[in-house]
């Protein structure tokens, strides 16, 4: 592959914005400034970056509750995503989603869809639309492992392969749905097994190797835009914190995580980085250290914005239609 | 004009609508299949010559096929469910409350997803699975609205309208009065044709209608009800009792300001569903006017509904199921006997 180092520098970039978000995002939760919940995305970093890297700006994606590394990958700006979990006005959904929900559709991502396996279909039903218009969008549908076991993940993987639609099926395996191993969840080694049931391609890649993720995200999205049909990519990754914020992930045996910590994405790429010779040390934690004052910025500015008026409560329930 | 049962006025209100906009297109089990139906109760039969692009036959798989169904109207096109039987509607639950209802809210109003689905109620002799009216599981959810035309002019004028909302409605059809022919038609049918015009028209979403004036008592009915309270009606008109009979034909967005107008000149209401009891839509109407309308009730609102029994199979079963005229009957002259 034939990747610049500007690229390689990009793809490092994005992976550490999502740490460092998610770090900061981390510690304004355990202040008591984020309402509700969390559910992060440390040490699944590659497979957000290596996926919406293969992307254009109009191909679409949906996710889950665990969107925060999807959206920033996807291009959700900084400052709407930050003040949306904030639940400001100012923020990518206008303070109607929080975390569970960020996703602003100019950058294409439809607000995530909590609901575990939900995203599915209406991102295969995005994929008819563009195969019927034919436009030459694609759409990517991440779930989790824990999402394969839902019946809707099936119902809509099926029609996304009898009608050829340009989508692809990422499956993110960060080994643990909620607090059960996907190995409870199911008799396949792989999960991209289930690919065969529907007589599309299905592979399982190293999640936590960026460019492997990039790379076969490229074929696959080539092959939907070719009118070839769908893919399923079941990349394997770790999830390095809890499932929500108060998880404190008694199950994960200490030598696993401890196994994980040494596979996990941002670390594993800064070092190919080095040793490649594709950057000094000193300009990564320049980068770092950018990343931060930037992120910092946008967290104090998110934090004076107003909170929303309470009648705006009442607000885009529905959509008002002149013909009707 | 022309007269026209329900079935043919709801394939010319497809006709239409997918040719005026080609972002229209059907979706359901057995629509379009050569040699086929045109689904189960034939409204889509023979349109797939003309509209072989517009027509999507899915497998079984309710849940998926209205998931697609929002992704394609989230990315611009207007899709139609055809659902065959109402009750299959409990299988695809989550998209349509969760997902259809509330993403133009969870969008921060960025996204809107105008979705019609299609899907038919009415005790008509299948027994507890391919009979129940679901109106009930659906108002009450904000981002949705539910409609339920009881004639073939509101059939199609509603139908058009729903296509051309940008949110999802879902649309009750009752299968005894949709005039159907061949395999599909049921027994004990009634007759819900209308005179049709031949100019393009809408029935507004959200707006109910005046099917019969009278002073002495309003009853509010949907469907195959609506019929039954016709003829109570002009019963009751023989024994001197004149009745208002209100379609709301809309159930959310409710037409509040027709009933509380009704309601202030004949000071009683009835409501009158197909249902069980407990939980319907009526006692969402009879809570609405109690808080409303107290000062001018002057006897208690009552509910005709359903037993709350599952739809029994039996013939002498379905029959206490289903509520008939006689019930309504009783029901008026219990109010009126109130003084």
């Amino acid at each position: 592959m034939s990747t610049s180092t500007a690229d390689l520098l990009e793809f490092y970039r994005q992976m550490l914005l999502i740490r460092k978000v998610e770090e900061r995002l981390s510690q304004l939760f355990l202040e008591g400034t984020i309402p509700g919940t969390l559910h992060q995305s440390l040490g699944q970093e590659a497979v957000a970056v290596g996926v919406c890297r293969a992307l254009r700006e109009s191909d679409v994606i949906t996710s889950t509750h665990r969107p925060h590394g999807h959206a920033l990958a996807k291009g959700v700006s900084l400052p709407s995503f930050i003040a949306e979990l904030l639940g400001k006005t100012s923020g990518c959904c206008k303070g109607r989603g929080g975390s569970m929900h960020v996703g602003d559709i100019t950058k294409g991502m439809v607000p995530s869809i909590a609901i575990v396996g939900g995203g599915v279909p209406i991102a295969t039903g995005m994929a008819l639309a563009f195969k019927r218009r034919r436009e030459d969008h694609v759409a990517v549908s991440f779930s989790g492992d824990g999402g394969v076991a839902e019946g809707i993940f099936h119902e809509a993987v099926n029609m996304g392969a009898i009608w050829d639609l340009p989508i692809l099926y990422v499956i993110e395996n960060n080994r643990y749905a909620a607090s059960t191993h996907y190995s409870r969840n199911t008799k396949l080694e792989q999960l991209s097994g289930m690919a065969a049931a529907y007589g599309i391609p299905g592979v399982t890649i190293d999640g936590n190797d960026v460019l492997e993720v990039y790379e076969t995200t490229r074929t696959a999205v080539e092959r939907a835009r070719a009118g070839a049909g769908p893919t399923m990519i079941e990349a394997m990754t770790y999830r390095l914190t809890g499932h929500n914020r108060r998880d404190p992930c008694n199950y994960m045996p200490e030598d696993e995580r401890d196994q994980a910590l040494e596979q996990e994405p941002v670390k594993r790429f800064k070092e190919l980085l080095l040793r490649g010779g594709h950057a000094e040390a000193s300009l990564l934690e320049e980068m770092q250290t950018k990343l931060e004052t930037e992120i910092e910025a946008v967290v104090e500015t998110a934090l004076a914005a107003p909170d929303p008026d309470p009648e705006e409560a009442f607000r885009y329930v529905y959509a008002e239609s002149p013909e009707s | 004009m022309k007269k026209l049962a329900i079935v043919p006025a709801l394939r010319d209100g497809l006709i239409e609508e997918m040719r005026r906009d080609k972002n229209v297109f059907c979706m359901g089990e057995d629509i379009s299949i050569p040699g086929g139906w045109g689904g189960v109760f034939t409204v889509t039969l023979g349109l797939e010559e003309e509209f072989r692009d517009q027509l999507i036959d899915t497998p079984i798989a309710e849940a998926g096929s209205i998931g697609l169904g929002i992704g394609a109207a989230l990315a611009g096109l207007r899709p139609v469910l055809d659902m065959q039987y109402s009750d299959f509607l409990f299988l695809a639950m989550d998209q349509i409350v969760n997902q259809a209802a509330k993403l133009r809210y969870m969008s921060g109003g960025t996204l809107s997803v105008p979705l019609l689905i299609r899907a038919p109620v009415g005790a008509t002799g299948r027994g507890a699975q391919h009979a129940q009216n679901m109106e009930r599981f659906f108002i009450g959810v904000p981002g949705l609205k539910v409609v339920c035309p009881a004639t073939a002019y509101d059939a199609k004028g509603l139908l058009k309208a729903a296509i051309r909302d940008d949110n999802p409605v879902v649309m009750f059809e009752h299968k005894l009065l949709y005039g159907s022919k061949g395999i599909s038609a049921a027994t004990g049918e009634i007759d819900a044709s209308s005179e049709i015009p031949d100019e393009d028209f809408i029935v507004p979403i959200g707006k109910g209608i005046v099917r019969r004036s009278g002073a002495d008592v309003t009853i509010v009915a949907t469907l195959l009800m609506m019929h039954l309270a016709l003829a109570a009606a002009e019963e009751l008109a023989n024994r001197g009792i004149e009745a208002e009979v209100i379609d709301p034909r809309t159930l959310d967005p409710f037409d509040w300001p027709l009933v509380e107008q009704s309601v202030e000149k004949t000071s009683r209401a009835i409501i009158v569903e197909e249902g069980p009891k407990t939980g319907g839509w009526g006692a969402e109407v009879a809570a609405g006017l109690g808080e409303r309308m107290m000062e001018y009730l002057t006897a208690p609102i009552q509910r005709v509904a359903s037993p709350d029994i599952p739809v029994p199979f039996a013939p002498a079963l379905e029959n206490v199921y289903r509520p008939n005229v006689r019930q309504i009957i009783q029901a008026v002259e219990s109010l009126i006997a109130l003084g």
